[in-house]
This record gives structure tokens, sequence and C-alpha cells, in this order.
């Protein structure tokens, strides 16, 4: 069954891709096209997790390539808030290649097929694993903001003729759109740590490079949301801070898992 | 009952001779009800770029030479350069005006509104009803489906689509102007319109540390004065942005020779775009509105195919609701004949007999129906309703 669901998802979501690639070359039939492929990758992907816990009873998400899994379903769940509206479809552009990709990796690594067994309880998983993910799919989302921001900002520097024949959110918009997603992810990456330090320490656990990335993590969102807040960053300079941001984000979600599942 | 429509546009007339035809409302109105006393329907669309007369009436001929007529009466040099058209051709005119395909900018939206007040000051029916509530529905079609519309068709509108593409909705930003142009102003009453609010008007009076200092404050900077050199240099520009905080400037320089100094886009959080730069900007938009007017092309021609349809149609449905009344007719008729037999059956049974004998004449019926409503759209129409008038003998027994 999960067999089954699988590959609609990734092929919706890879079409999703290509289409917002023909978008910005013709804006019109295939953004929209794209979008109704996140729309029904997004639906055969929740079918897959929901057959996932059906069948392992709980939380499977406890393996690093199946949390991979779950974190694609909350970046393309954070996209859909937004995707839908045709100004904002180019971050289709930046969210779902990156989502088909690693739709893949989790296959490769396993986290979408069969069944994971986790040494962790559920409300631990639930609580940890959740609150990370959830915040590392608003970081991304913020990511994706951050780059439109700064492609759309090049574009107005550059003057060409074409400026306004594409609709595009305004870039007040994409700076505070980035703005609140940080505001409201960084909490959650924050209690995230939290339950898993209480659970580190409760365990006389070690430190791990994964753990110690997660906090760098933390530091760089919460120097971009204290920056922002308190010295009035804004633009260029707070998206490319973004951007280094989601380059933690994706050294902790691709290049150091196994230290921490393991 | 046939269209008619005569009138003149931009395409047929020079200003000077459209400002003679031109009718204010009250004056359009009251040739509307003047004409509907010749034919049976009127409606007096008059703008800038055109003054068109739609007519409906049994006598085609007729209607046309009194549009003629209530035309010349105001402009007798007009007569020319009018265009004269009927059923299909006038209704598919009346959708592509009201799309804005035959507007002088393509895809403009202000006709819209004056097709519909032509509806609402018309002395209008069913026939004048129906095209122009679907010329409304094509309008609203093609604005909604292509982008037509949706790109500025001016470099005043372009600078205020900047302005909304740095800051999102304009409400509460604030302008400053550099000098008084009448592009200025426009540009200036286009961003206003949007919300935004003049924070300085400077002039040759206004002195350039007052100048620097509302730099720092406002959000969109016009200029267009006469002076011959740079009236704000990047230096002064790059000291305001120190003081923004992040905040993004929107400069617009519609000078020749140009106020600010280009060096300015050089600057980091602030754009600079001068009239070369906007005037590339109105020539791709409005390129891309022409390639969108393609697209709408093909959606005003299925709606007047439609309306076509319908037209022809009003042909032969008093001969189908005659042969379907005269079947209905037979049909209780018949079954009143035996009502002896039928007073045996049940109310059940009785309601099935009833249900049985409806449904063979409505099979009975159904194809002749549908070719004779074919048969109008190619014109045949009255040929088919005359035969089955005869066939059938309908509207014999009032003779």
């Amino acid at each position: 069954m999960a067999e089954l669901l699988f590959w609609p998802a990734l092929l919706c979501y890879g079409e999703a891709a290509v289409g917002y690639l023909g978008d910005v070359r013709r804006p019109g039939l295939a953004g929209r096209a794209a979008t109704w492929g996140v729309r029904v990758g997004w639906l055969a992907q929740t079918a897959l997790l929901a057959v996932q816990a059906a069948r392992d009873h709980g939380f499977p998400w406890g393996t690093w390539a199946s949390s991979l899994a779950l974190f694609v379903w909350l970046v393309v769940s954070a996209y859909l808030i937004w995707g839908c509206r045709r100004p904002y479809r180019l971050l289709g552009l930046a969210v779902m290649p990156l989502a088909a990709v690693l739709l893949v990796v989790a296959r490769i690594g396993g986290g979408t097929g069969a069944a994971s067994v986790s040494r962790y309880s559920s409300a631990f998983l639930v609580l940890h694993v959740g609150l990370v993910l959830a915040a590392f799919a608003g970081f991304t989302l913020a990511a994706a903001l951050s780059a439109l921001y700064v492609w759309e900002e090049g574009r107005l520097k550059t003057r060409p003729a074409t400026i306004l024949s594409r609709q595009m959110p305004a870039l007040a918009t994409l700076d505070a759109l980035a703005l609140r997603t940080v505001a409201w992810s960084l909490p959650l990456l924050t209690l995230g740590i939290a339950v898993g330090l209480v659970r580190l320490i409760g365990r006389d656990a070690r430190f791990d490079a994964l753990i110690a990335a997660t906090v760098a993590t933390w530091l760089v969102w919460a120097a971009y949301l204290a920056l922002r807040v308190a010295a009035g960053w804004a633009g260029r300079r707070a998206a490319y801070l973004a951007l280094a941001g989601f380059a933690l984000v994706v050294l902790v979600r691709l290049a150091l898992p196994a230290t921490h599942f393991a | 009952m046939r269209l008619v429509l005569v009138g003149t546009s931009h395409h047929h007339a020079p200003v000077e001779l459209r400002e003679r035809v031109a009718l204010k409302r009250e004056q359009a109105q009251a040739l509307a009800a003047r004409l509907a006393e010749v034919a049976a329907e009127a409606a007096v669309l008059s703008t800038c770029n055109r003054t068109e007369l739609y007519l409906a009436a049994e006598d085609a001929e007729a209607a046309e030479s009194a549009a003629v007529g209530a035309l010349a009466e105001l402009e007798p040099e007009v007569e020319s350069a009018l265009y004269r058209l009927n059923d299909r051709a006038a209704a598919h005119h009346l959708f592509r005006v009201a799309a804005g395909l035959d507007s002088l900018v393509p895809g403009e939206g202000e006709i819209l509104g004056q097709v519909r007040l032509a509806h609402e000051l018309g002395t209008t029916g069913p026939l004048l009803d129906r095209a122009f509530r679907q010329a409304l529905h094509v309008g609203r079609k093609v604005r909604a489906e292509t982008a037509v519309g949706e790109s500025p068709s001016s470099v005043s509108a372009a600078a205020a689509a900047l302005a909304e593409q740095v800051f999102g909705g304009l409400e509460g930003r604030s302008i400053l102007l550099l000098g008084a142009g009448k592009v200025s102003e426009q540009a200036a009453r286009n961003l206003r319109s949007r919300g935004a609010e003049i924070a300085l008007v400077a002039d040759s009076r206004t002195g350039r540390d007052e100048i620097a200092g509302r730099l720092a404050e406002v959000d969109v900077v016009i200029a267009s004065t006469n002076a011959p050199d740079v009236v704000l240099d990047a230096p002064v520009v790059a000291e305001a942005l120190r003081g923004r905080r992040g905040r993004q400037l929107l400069l617009v320089d519609l000078a020749v020779p140009r106020d600010l100094d280009p060096a300015i886009r050089g600057l980091d959080g602030c754009y600079l775009y001068d009239i070369d730069d906007l005037e590339g900007i109105v020539s791709e938009t409005l390129a891309g509105r022409r390639r969108e007017a393609q697209r709408a092309e093909g959606f005003v021609a299925v709606e007047a195919e439609k309306f076509h349809e319908w037209h022809a149609s009003l042909d032969v449905v008093p001969a189908i609701a005659s042969l379907r009344a005269r079947a209905e007719e037979i049909r209780t008729a018949e079954l009143q004949k035996a009502d002896s037999l039928l007073g045996r059956l049940d109310d059940s049974q009785r309601r099935a007999v009833e249900a049985v004998t409806a449904q063979i004449v409505n099979k009975l019926l159904h194809l002749p129906t549908v070719r004779m409503k074919q048969a109008a759209a190619a014109a045949d129409g009255v040929l088919y309703a005359e035969a089955v008038r005869h066939l059938f003998g309908l509207g014999e027994d009032e003779r």
C-alpha cells in the first residue's frame, strides 16, 4: 500500500517542480498544473504517512529517513498555505524540487516503506521530532521566501523591461512573511531542543555533532530574529542571513543525521 | 428581431469628429428613448473613443437609417466615418468592445463600466438585455482568465505599479515630489489613488537640506524638474539610506535632463528608474497585452457564437412551443377518451400511464426540437418553423 502511495506523491512533486520551471518561461497553464501537482502529491503523501502510522501503531518516524519524509510533508504543507496563491507560485521553484529530491533520499534511506522500529517512547518522539521538524519546515519556507526576495530584488536593481510582466509578491511582503515565518518557527525549535535536552540529561546520553549543529542552527535563527526586531535589519542582509540559517538546516537534516539515530 | 449597430470610433474618426458626436449621460439616455420609438429597443454607448447606437428591431433597414439620421443630426460629416453591423457581427463587435479588445490600449478597464452604463441607460428589451449582459460577462471573463488588463499602460501607471512591486499595498506610504511636471503629477495621482500620501512637493525654493531630511522618511521619490543639472546626487541619498534601517526607497526620475544621479543605482536598499526604463516597461507590457488579446479573441468568438445560436433560436422557439402544446393537448385528450378504461386503475397505475404517455411525447419531439434549433443556427430556422406549422397544422385552429 505504502508503495502505491509513494510513487504518485513523488510523481506529483516532480511534475510540480517541472511545472514551476515552465511557469517562469511562460506564466499560466504550467503554473496551474504545478499547483495541482502539489495538492495531489500532498494528498498522496498524507495518505502514505497515515498508512505508515496505522501500520506501526503510532509514530513511525523515529529513523532518520522516515523523519525526512515527514519533514518533506511539513515543508509542502507550509508551502500549500501560500503556494496556491498566484503571486507566490514562484516559491514552488525553490520548494518543490527540494521536496522531490528529499523524498527520493528518504526512500533510499528506507523512510517511506518498511516499518521503522523506534528506541524512543512515542510521546518523546512526537514532541521532540515533531517540534524540531515543524520548525525546520518553517525555516525552509522562510529561506525560500528569502531566496525569492534576493532574486526579485536583483531584478528590480537591473531594471529589465519585463519587470512587471509577471505577477510577483511585493518585496516588502516577502520580507515580512519571512520574518513572521521565523517568528513562529523559532519557538517550536526552542521547545523541540528543550525536550531533547531534558531527555539527554535524564538518560545521561552523549552530546553528539547533530545536537551541536542543531544548537548552532538555533543560534543563527535567534540572531536573525533579534537583528530584525531589535536592530531593524531588513531587506537583502536579512535574506542572506536566512539563507545561511537554511544551510545549517540542510546540514542538520542531511549531513549529520546518522550520529543521532545510530 | 434583428440586432443593428451603427457607430464610429477612434479607428474610423479623428478626435475632432468624435467629440462632436460624443454624448453626455442624459443625452445618451434621451437618444436611446427616442430611437426606441422607431426600433423596439435601443442603447447608446458613448465614450471619448466611440459613439455607438445599438438597436433591436423587426425592420433592420429602418432602424439603421434612424440611427444614421440621429448621428448625422449631431454632425453631418460623421456619416462617412460610420460603420454598420448586423446580428452576429454586431454582437461580436459589442463583445470585443466590452473585453477592451477594440480600445486604444488593449484591455483597458474603463470600457466595461461604460458598457454597463449604456445598458442601464438604454431602453432595452429581451434582445439588447441578452446582448449587453453577455457582453459584460465576456468582459469580466476575459479580464479574469487572461492578463490583457493587468499591466500598466502609461509611464505614470508603470511608476505606481513599480511602487506596488516594492512595497505591496501603498496605504500610508509617503511620496516626495521634486518638481511638478504633468507626468509626475499623473504618477503622484496614481500613487495617491492607491493610498499613498504626498509628504512634500519640492520646487526651486525648497532647500537641499530639507529634501535630504525628507529622504530618510519617504518611500517614493518622483523627480520631474526643469533643472539643467542633477538635483539629487548619490552621496545625499547614501546618507539618507543609512537612517532608513533597511527600508526600501523607490526613486523615479521622469525628467530630461535627469534630476537624479545615475550613481544612486549602485546603492543598496534603493531602486532608481528613469524615463527610458519606464518607457521600456510600458512598451513591454503593451506587447504583453497584445499577446493576451489574441487569447481573449478566442473567448469573444465563442461567446459571439453562443449569442448567435440563441438569437437564431428565437425564430423557431414559437413553433417549438406550439408543437409541444399541440402534442400535450392530444395526449390529454386521448387520456380523457380512455377514461372509462383508466377509471379501473388505481392511483399508482394511473400515474404510470401518465408518465409513459408523457415520455412517449417527449421522445418523439426531442429530435425535431434539436433539429429545428440547429437549422435556426444555420439560417434555415424560419423555413423549418413554417414546415412544422404546416405539417402539424399549428395555428390553424385560430384562423
